[in-house]
């Protein structure tokens, strides 16, 4: 507080300003404008933007790597769903033919099995009329024999003998047949 | 008090002892010349201010001269204070474009008006620089001349004429009378109320912290003892308000500043 000096003066209107106040005051601003205009402030705007560009980058190359890593994932998604539809295809187009083949097996086995039967029942056919014949011939042979055994005489006219004997069987037939 | 004193107070002057209260007044405003240069006189606050300029240089010069992509301690603190006027008051009132121009005037006026204020409290200094109405006035009327040439450079002679004086054919018979209205106030009495709203401030805040010093230092006698701590903490109860004042009013200051540039740029209406 000492250094609170009045002037000798009596003190002037204080809203009047001092003309050496106001020169100093001008110069001590120009001072400080001057610096910070002139070297201090465009150094700092500088480095400010520096910084702004390098956070910017970083941010456009992390945006670059999502957008990338999305465009990968996309191709492998795209990849793996055709794979799947692939697969399903496949399996398809198999089950397809095994039902295809399996029908063809079983129609082939039809056949076979009808052939067979059918050869069979033609087999068994022939051979009852092969028996039938021989078994004819044997009876009308026994019966001739006999007849001819028990007549005593041998039956010459060979045609008659034959008719007697076939009307003898197509008698015996029919009552086999009335009898059944 | 009487004017031939020459100290402000004098020391052994107590309550009881038959010597008067020695009231500050504006005689606390005054300051005998530290030395006389051809009739020109250098006192205390010219000091304050030419050191206050070498204080925010050498502040800026060890923030900014090598700034640094990541910035140290230093750099952080000017960086967020020039932040605080470029962002906060010039992109805000004048807007990013037009603004950026002038970021290093208004940044500039905004640490000077501060540090010019904040001397208020600083020991030794203990007075406001801007309390004196010259340096408030010196700065009013560089935003005045800037201001002003502004708006004749953006709007030609008529179209400046137009701008200042709120020139607008809508408003019909009261035209005259605004024209003269906003003459006056935007001419005239703009720059005054400028420069005077600070100046007012810091004058009225150092004469109540002075007050109060000097009523705490005079009531220290018998009872006024008791009346003296009340006046003291008084002192540091107005110092706390001043520091808030000082950032407000500088804050006003580069407010306003920002505000007249930004009328001398806007469209005219």
């Amino acid at each position: 507080m000492n250094a609170l000096f009045l002037a000798a003066e009596e003190p002037q209107n204080p809203l009047v300003p001092h003309l050496d106040e106001l020169v100093i005051g001008l110069i001590a601003f120009v001072i400080v404008f001057g610096f910070l205009a002139k070297k201090l402030l465009p150094n700092i705007n500088k480095v400010l933007d520096e910084r702004r560009e390098a956070i910017e980058g970083g941010m456009e190359k992390a945006d670059e790597a999502q957008t990338e890593a999305q465009s990968v994932l996309e191709q492998y998604k795209a990849q793996l769903a055709e794979a799947r539809h692939e697969a399903a295809r496949l399996r398809q187009e198999a089950l397809e033919q095994g039902t295809v083949l399996k029908e063809e097996l079983r129609a082939e086995g039809q056949r076979q099995r009808e052939e067979i039967i059918a050869a069979g029942h033609a087999q068994i056919e022939a051979d009852r009329k092969q028996a039938a014949l021989s078994l004819r011939q044997d009876v009308g042979k026994l019966a001739t024999d006999l007849a001819g055994k028990l007549v005593g005489e041998s039956l010459e006219d060979h045609a008659r003998q034959s008719r007697t004997i076939d009307r003898f069987l197509s008698e015996l037939e029919e009552k086999a047949e009335a009898a059944r | 008090m009487s004017a031939d004193t020459t100290l402000a107070f004098d020391a052994s002057c107590h309550i009881f002892t038959g010597c008067g209260f020695p009231a500050p007044g504006l005689h606390t405003f005054v300051y005998k010349p530290i030395f006389t240069v051809a009739g020109f006189e250098f006192t205390k606050p010219m000091l304050l201010a030419l050191l206050g300029s070498v204080l925010i240089v050498a502040f800026f010069w060890a923030a900014f001269n090598k700034p640094k992509l990541v910035p140290g301690k230093v750099q952080m603190i000017g960086e967020a204070g020039y932040d605080f006027v470029r962002r906060g008051i010039v992109y805000e009132i004048i807007g990013k474009k037009d603004g950026e121009k002038y970021v290093p005037l208004m940044v500039s006026l905004f640490f000077f008006v501060w540090i010019l204020n904040l001397w208020s409290i600083i020991p030794l200094a203990q007075f406001p620089v801007t309390s004196l109405i010259a340096f408030p006035a010196g700065l009013a009327l560089i935003v005045y001349v800037l201001w002003v040439s502004l708006t004749f450079k953006k709007h030609g002679f008529v179209g400046g004429w137009k701008n200042i004086t709120g020139y607008d054919k809508s408003l019909g018979w009261v035209m005259p009378l605004v024209v003269v209205i906003e003459f006056f106030s935007n001419l005239l009495i703009r720059p005054f109320t400028h420069a005077v709203r600070l100046f007012a401030n810091m004058f009225a805040g150092h004469l109540l912290i002075v007050m109060f010093t000097l009523a705490s230092w005079y009531l220290m006698n018998g009872i006024g003892i008791a009346y003296g701590s009340v006046s003291f903490l008084m002192v540091l109860v107005m110092t706390v308000f001043e520091l808030f004042i000082q950032a407000v009013q500088a804050y006003v200051f580069v407010l306003l500043a920002s505000s007249y540039i930004q009328g001398a740029l806007a469209k005219s209406h």
